[in-house]
C-alpha cells in the first residue's frame, strides 16, 4: 500500500539500472560518441590534473576510420614494432582459443579468453620496463605473452600439473611470475589495488626507477579497495597506473550496475584529483599512446593516473557462463569500435607493411606454434589425471616452516591416500 | 608496556631498512595510545607516517610493500576497525606465500590494540583473535607484559610470514587484576617490567609458564593473564597459569605436558565465548588428554553480546566469574 502523496509529490521510485538490450533484440549502439581522431590533444606529461578534466570524458584515438595512424597522441611506432604488436595479439588469440578448448575437452576446470579486448593486455604491456611491476586482474594473460614468458608455463598453471610453479594449488589463469614482473592474481577482485600504490609506494620510498601498472574490469571498480587504493594514490602522489577495461560486462550485469549510467569510469580519478584519460580500448595505438603518457608521468614524480578502455568483452566471462543468455547475441558484430585485430592489421596494410597473405600464414604459424606448446604441456598431465605434485605439497608454503599442526594433518592425509590406494600407493 | 612496543619498533626501524610504519595518526602525533611516539622524528617521514582512514588501504599497501621486499608494521587503531581489511588479509596477506608457491611473501606485521576493560564501549572493546587463528597463514600473537610485548613484537617483525600481532589495551599502563574499583598498579611494580633497551626476540609458538601448580591448569592470554593470577592468589587454589603468548602456532607441548599433569584444564578469554579460541583449546585438551582429565574442560570467557558500555563490568569475565568457574572444576 503506497503511503499518502506529501505537499503533492510523486511517490518515490528505485532505479534499477537495464542494459538497453538483451536476447533477442538488435543490438544499436548509434548512441555511443565516438569523437575524431584528436579531438582532445596529448597534452605535456607534467600537465596538472586539474586542467584536463575534459580527456576523463572524451575518447583517446589515433587509428582513424581509414585505419591510418593520426594526431598528436600518434605513438609514433615502427613497422617492426607495430608487427610485434600484432603478432602478440594474434599469438593470445591463439592461445585463449585452444586453451577455450581445453577446457571444453575436459583437460581442466576453467579459462577465461580475453578476445576482442587483446590490446588493453598487449599494448600496455609493450610501453612498460621489464622490471615494472604489474598487479593483473584475471584477463591480462596478454602480459604474459608480450612479456615472453614461456607458455608451457602458463598452460602447466591451466593444467594444475606436475609441471605447474604455483603446484596445483591456483584456479586456471591465476598466474603468478615475478621474475616477469607479473604479480600473483587473486579471485578476489581488485585486491590488487591497494597492493599496487603499496609496491609503488615502496619504489618511490627506495628512491627505485620501477613503476606499478594495475588492471580491473569496469564492474570492480564498485569495490572499497578500488577507492581506498585511489586515495592513497593521491595522497602519497605514487607512481602507480590505475587502468580499468571497461568491457562492458560483469558477467551478466552491464556496466551500469558500476555506475556507468551517470558518468565515465575515467571520471573517477576528477574527484581525487589525478589525472584520468579514457580511450578508444581497440585501437592498439591509442592504448600505448595512453599508457606511454602515464608511464613517463609516473616516472617523472608526476603521480598516478587512471586509464579507461572503453572496450567490449567479446565472448563470456569464462567458460562458465553462456553470454546468449544474458545478452544481445550481435552486440560484438554491431560494437562501433572494431576488433583490435582487425584494425591493427589494417593499419599495418595500409601502411603497405603487412597483406593479408602474410596474416594468415602468420595466424597458422602462431597456431602450430601453441599446439605444439601444448602438446610438450600435456606430457606434464592435465587436471585430474594424476600427475599432479606431491600430495604433501598441499601442507607447504602456508608459512616458511610448517608448524606442528600441519604436519599432523599431512601425515593424516597421507594414511588416508594410502587407505585408498592400498600397499601399491606411492607419492605421486 | 606502550614503552616496551615503542622501544621494539625503533629498535627494529633502527636494525632494518626495510622496516615502515604507517596507520592513523602514528606519524607526528605519535598514535592514539603513543606506541609511535618519537619514531617519525627519529626515523623521518617516508619510514612512520600517517594514513588515509581506510583499513583495506592501509592492509592492502602493506600486501604491496611486502611483495616489493620491504617489512610493513600497519597499525589499526583499535581491533574494532580491523574488519574493512579483512579480505586483504584474509585473502591476500595470508595466502600470498601459498598460492604464489614461494613466488611472493608477506612479512607484515599488523599491530592493533584490542579488548575492553578501558569503557570502550562495543567499537572499542573487541578481542577479534579467533577470526584470525581461524584463518590459514597468520600468526597470531598477544603478549601480556611489557617484556615479552617487546622480545614478541620483534620476533613478529622479523617473521617471514603475517602476523597480527594484539596488544591488550587494558594493561598498556600497568596490570589488571580484574578488581576496577582498586588502585591502578603502574608496571614499575611488577615482574615483567624490566625491559632491556637493546635487540631481544621471543620465539613465536611458545607459551609461558606463568605460575607452577598441581591442582588445574589455567591456558589464557592478555590482560587475563594478570585477573587469573590475582584470582589464584586470594583463593589459594594451586593453580598452573600458562600464557599461551603466541595464539598460532600453538605451544601444544606445554599445554600438553601441564593438563597431564593437573587432570583439570580451564581456558579463559576475554572475547565472547561461541567459537572462540577457548572451544579450540577445550578441543585439543580433550583430544590429547581425555583419560588425564578428571573434569569437563571449563570455559571462562565474555557473554556471547557486544561489549556493553555501561554494564561492562557485568560483560568482563573478572574475578567472580574466574571463582565460580575454580569451584565448579574443582568440585568434580
Amino acid at each position: 500500500m503506497a503511503q499518502r502523496l506529501k505537499n503533492n509529490l510523486a511517490p518515490l521510485r528505485l532505479h534499477v539500472p537495464e542494459p538497453k538490450f538483451r536476447p533477442g533484440d538488435k543490438a544499436d549502439f548509434s548512441d555511443i560518441v565516438v569523437p575524431p581522431v584528436d579531438a582532445l590533444p596529448r597534452p605535456d606529461e607534467a600537465v596538472k590534473p586539474a586542467e584536463i578534466h575534459d580527456l576523463a570524458y572524451g575518447l583517446v584515438r589515433v587509428l582513424d576510420d581509414d585505419s591510418g595512424a593520426r594526431g598528436s597522441w600518434n605513438p609514433g611506432l615502427d613497422a617492426d614494432r607495430l608487427r610485434l604488436m600484432l603478432r602478440k595479439m594474434l599469438l593470445l588469440r591463439a592461445f585463449d582459443d585452444r586453451m577455450f578448448r581445453a577446457q571444453r575437452q575436459g583437460k581442466t576446470s576453467f579459462y577465461m579468453k580475453s578476445f576482442g579486448e587483446e590490446a588493453t593486455s598487449v599494448a600496455t604491456a609493450m610501453t612498460l620496463q621489464h622490471d615494472d611491476m604489474c598487479f593483473p586482474s584475471y584477463r591480462q594473460q596478454g602480459i604474459l605473452i608480450t612479456r615472453d614468458y614461456p607458455m608451457i608455463e602458463m598452460m602447466n598453471q591451466i593444467y594444475s600439473n606436475r609441471g605447474d610453479r604455483l603446484k596445483g594449488r591456483q584456479l586456471p589463469i591465476m598466474y603468478s611470475a615475478k621474475d616477469y614482473g607479473f604479480f600473483s592474481i587473486s579471485g578476489n577482485l581488485t585486491t590488487q589495488y591497494p597492493q599496487a600504490v603499496g609496491w609503488a609506494m615502496a619504489s618511490a620510498s627506495r628512491g627505485d626507477t620501477r613503476i606499478a601498472a594495475v588492471w580491473c574490469g569496469d564492474g570492480s571498480t564498485a569495490e572499497g579497495d578500488f577507492h581506498s587504493a585511489l586515495t592513497f594514490a593521491a595522497v602519497y602522489n605514487a607512481p602507480v597506473i590505475f587502468q580499468v577495461v571497461n568491457n562492458q560486462w560483469a558477467i551478466s550485469s552491464f556496466s551500469g550496475f558500476a555506475g556507468s549510467e551517470r558518468t565515465t569510469f575515467a571520471a573517477r580519478a576528477i574527484g581525487y584529483g589525478i589525472a584520468g584519460l579514457r580511450v578508444d580500448g581497440n585501437d592498439a595505438l591509442a592504448v600505448y599512446a595512453a599508457m606511454e603518457w602515464a608511464a613517463n608521468r609516473a616516472r617523472t614524480n608526476n603521480g598516478p593516473t587512471l586509464i579507461e578502455y572503453f572496450t567490449y568483452r567479446g565472448e563470456g566471462h569464462s567458460t562458465s557462463d553462456d553470454p546468449s543468455a544474458y545478452r544481445a547475441a550481435e552486440e560484438y558484430a554491431e560494437w562501433p569500435l572494431g576488433d583490435p585485430v582487425e584494425r591493427l592489421k589494417a593499419h599495418l596494410i595500409g601502411l603497405g607493411e603487412w597483406s593479408d597473405e602474410q596474416h594468415a600464414a602468420l595466424s597458422v604459424a602462431l597456431m602450430d606454434e601453441v599446439k605444439t606448446t601444448q602438446k610438450e604441456a600435456e606430457k606434464n598431465g592435465i587436471l585430474g589425471h594424476g600427475l599432479h605434485h606431491p600430495f604433501e605439497t598441499m601442507f607447504e608454503d602456508v608459512f616458511e616452516e610448517m608448524p606442528w599442526h600441519l604436519k599432523e594433518q599431512c601425515a593424516q592425509m597421507l594414511e588416508e591416500q594410502h587407505d585408498k590406494f592400498g600397499d601399491e600407493w606411492k607419492p605421486n | 608496556m606502550i614503552e616496551a612496543i615503542n622501544s621494539a619498533l625503533d629498535v627494529m626501524l633502527t636494525r632494518d631498512p626495510d622496516v615502515v610504519i604507517m596507520g592513523e595518526d602514528v606519524g607526528y602525533f605519535g598514535g592514539v595510545f603513543r606506541a609511535t611516539a618519537g619514531l617519525q622524528r627519529k626515523h623521518g617521514k617516508t619510514r612512520v607516517f600517517d594514513t588515509p582512514i581506510t583499513e583495506c588501504g592501509i592492509i592492502g599497501v602493506g600486501v604491496g610493500m611486502a611483495a616489493y621486499g620491504l617489512r610493513p608494521v600497519p597499525e589499526i587503531q583499535f581491533a574494532d576497525y580491523i574488519y574493512p581489511g579483512l579480505d586483504q588479509l584474509v585473502s591476500e596477506a595470508a595466502r600470498m606465500r601459498y598460492r604464489s608457491a614461494n613466488d611472493f611473501i608477506c612479512p607484515m606485521t599488523v599491530r592493533s590494540p584490542f579488548g575492553g576493560g578501558i569503557f570502550g564501549g562495543q567499537t572499542h572493546s573487541q578481542s577479534p583473535e579467533s577470526m584470525f587463528t581461524h584463518v590459514c597463514g597468520i600468526k597470531t600473537v598477544i603478549p601480556a607484559n611489557p617484556y615479552d610485548a617487546k622480545g614478541l613484537l620483534i620476533a613478529a617483525i622479523e617473521d617471514n610470514d603475517p602476523v597480527v600481532f594484539f596488544e591488550p589495551k587494558r594493561i598498556y599502563n600497568g596490570p589488571f587484576s580484574g578488581y576496577y574499583d582498586r588502585p591502578v598498579e603502574p608496571w614499575s611494580k611488577h615482574e615483567g617490567s624490566a625491559v632491556p633497551e637493546d635487540y631481544y626476540r621471543i620465539e613465536l609458538g611458545k607459551a609461558a609458564t606463568v605460575r607452577e601448580g598441581e591442582a588445574v591448569t589455567v591456558l589464557t592470554y592478555g590482560t587475563m593473564v594478570h585477573v587469573v593470577k590475582a584470582v589464584v592468589a586470594e583463593t589459594g587454589i594451586d593453580a598452573e597459569i600458562i600464557d599461551l603468548r603466541t595464539l598460532l602456532p600453538l605451544d601444544i607441548e606445554t599445554i600438553e605436558a601441564s593438563v597431564k599433569k593437573t587432570g583439570r584444564c580451564m581456558v579463559v578469554h576475554e572475547a565472547t565465548r561461541t567459537s572462540g579460541f577457548g572451544a579450540e583449546l577445550a578441543a585439543q585438551v580433550q583430544e590429547r588428554c581425555f583419560y588425564h582429565l578428571e573434569a569437563p574442560v571449563e570455559r571462562v570467557t565474555g557473554f556471547d553480546t557486544p561489549y556493553p558500555h555501561s554494564l561492562e563490568w557485568a560483560y568482563f569475565p573478572g574475578p567472580v566469574r574466574l571463582a565460580r568457574a575454580f569451584d565448579k572444576i574443582m568440585k568434580d
